[in-house]
């Protein structure tokens, strides 16, 4: 497992933790050394509060060995309500309940686990902030 | 800079090539293309286009390896990565070479072993073209990138599934005609229904095919090509533009703002506009990425390529053909060769020397497009028939 990467995300992977620019104010996430509206390189680190809508989804069906137990997985972008789009698996929903425009929420769950013996990998996925049946 | 020429070209078959290792499809195309067209040349600088021959082959090194296999020990060589658009990317560094009359001769080899392993190991080593700790490390396969694409663009302007069957049909058609195409067959609507699901709403028919091969190609000063021959082509423009490689961090994922780029610096560096192209080889690695190449290199109106699709326009007999050897999809998509497959295309389009089945007739100006990634590395090249 990547231990140094696991390791090096963590306040990206529970805490939802960008950055913002000091000097104009642009959120970022990933976090980023310079600002790509102002060029200035004052960055802040910022944490997103976690709500959001979906922007785009998909359901997938073939995927590395690593992530294979999982599937059939359903991954989408999220629109955060700071107007920044994040990737991440979709959680405590069916594929038919998922609709461009759903409001979600960040959670932390379990991302993978190596083998029976290896560590378990944690990370923001997204699930709806109303509970669908 | 000196005008730049390409004087011959070479290519494998596409296939699942087990018993031929990276070198020697490598070997095969570049001897070839030094000896097509009943030239001799001896290039002075070799580049090879690769994305996975570390991870798949673990055989890092290329461009040296390929030299001594070639029987040009010595020769200046290096391997150039730029994800799917790597065969593209060597074939702007053999222009630069020779446009800055640094050397009078080079080659390029665009070649990809993605058989080596099992189908797993490929995927992931070509999940590697994407974020690797936003996108990938979370489990997300290139395909489901691709998807996300294509969901939101449906979405957008409107489509079903369905409308999109037009561009892997053309592609299949057309490579039915190619025998170095990995496809022979053509399908219906109907197959292209049930075909099995990937990652929703892309399904294989979407797909282009992991698959073997090599293309290359030798370019030289325009001077120095007017004395070796008449049979030539003049390189008018090769110009690169780049994205982020995450597609969440786009303003705007369903645009490809790096094809723009490219293709706007291309079509001002040749001096044309889109009215002087008469074919364009596009990179359909998925078919949500034709209707964006499209759009976005300025051929369609933005949301609008599925509708134009429909009316003929992109078919070999249309107004602007695509994919006319079978594109990724269905020549098949050795990653690193593919934008070299499409320079050797466009290339036996102009001199006339594609199947009859798929030769144009007076193709002057042809457009080849390489994308590497979800649209962050772009490598659009004009290419113009002589005489």
């Amino acid at each position: 497992m990547d231990i140094p990467r696991y390791w090096r995300l963590r306040n990206q992977r529970y805490k939802l933790e960008g950055s913002r620019c000091k000097a104009c104010g642009k959120l970022f996430f990933p976090p980023r050394q310079i600002c790509t509206k102002c060029k200035k390189r004052e960055m802040e680190p910022y944490r997103f509060s976690g709500r959001g809508t979906i922007y785009s989804y998909t359901t997938v069906y073939q995927t590395s060995e690593r992530f294979e137990k999982q599937l059939p997985s359903i991954f989408a972008i999220v629109k955060l309500e700071e107007d920044v789009l994040v990737t991440a698996q979709l959680a405590d929903i069916q594929e038919w309940a998922v609709k461009i425009g759903m409001e979600v929420k960040m959670v932390v769950r379990k991302i993978y686990e190596e083998k029976q013996t290896g560590p378990i990998m944690y990370g923001y996925k997204f699930r709806p902030l109303i509970d669908v049946d | 800079m000196n005008k730049v020429a390409i004087v011959g070209t070479g290519q494998t078959p596409v296939r699942e090539h087990w018993e031929l290792p990276i070198r020697h499809l490598a070997v095969e195309a570049l001897l070839n293309a030094l000896n097509d067209n009943n030239h001799a040349v001896t290039p002075q600088s070799i580049y090879v286009g690769n994305m996975l021959s570390g991870a798949l082959s673990e055989q890092e090194h290329l461009g040296a390896l390929i030299a001594d296999y070639a029987a040009l020990e010595g020769t200046e060589a290096v391997k150039v990565e730029a994800a799917c658009a790597s065969g593209g990317a060597a074939f702007r560094q053999a222009v630069y070479a020779v446009a800055s009359g640094t050397v009078d001769s080079a080659a390029i080899v665009g070649v990809e072993k993605l058989t080596e392993m099992s189908g797993k190991n490929s995927s992931s080593a070509l999940a590697t073209a994407a974020d690797a700790d936003y996108e990938t490390s979370l489990g997300l396969s290139f395909v489901a990138i691709n998807a996300l694409i294509m969901r939101r663009y449906m979405y957008e302007y409107g489509y079903e599934k369905e409308d999109f069957a037009y561009f892997p049909a053309i592609a299949h058609n057309n490579a039915q005609q190619n025998p170095n195409a990995m496809f022979h067959f053509a399908f219906d609507k109907e197959q292209y229904r049930k075909s099995k699901m990937i990652a929703d709403p892309i399904n294989l028919l979407d797909s282009s095919p992991i698959a073997d091969g090599a293309a290359a190609a030798i370019v030289v000063p325009l001077e120095k090509a007017r004395k070796m021959t008449n049979k030539y082509v003049t390189v008018e423009a090769c110009e690169v533009g780049t994205d982020t490689l995450a597609l969440d961090n786009r303003k705007n994922p369903i645009y490809l703002k790096a094809v723009e780029r490219s293709t706007l610096k291309a079509i001002n560096t040749a001096g044309m506009n889109h009215k002087n192209i008469d074919f364009f080889e596009l990179h359909d690695a998925f078919s949500i990425i034709t209707s964006l190449s499209l759009e976005a290199s300025g051929f369609c109106r933005i949301g609008e390529a599925i509708k134009e699709v429909q009316t003929g326009r992109f078919n070999i007999d249309g107004q602007l053909p695509i994919t006319t050897h079978g594109g990724l999809k269905g020549r098949g998509h050795p990653v690193g060769a593919t934008g070299m497959y499409q320079i050797v295309e466009a290339v036996q389009q102009l001199m006339e020397t594609a199947p009859s089945a798929l030769q144009l007739d007076d193709a002057s100006v042809g457009m080849a497009q390489n994308i590497g990634g979800s649209g962050a590395t772009v490598i659009t090249t004009l290419l113009k028939r002589t005489g």
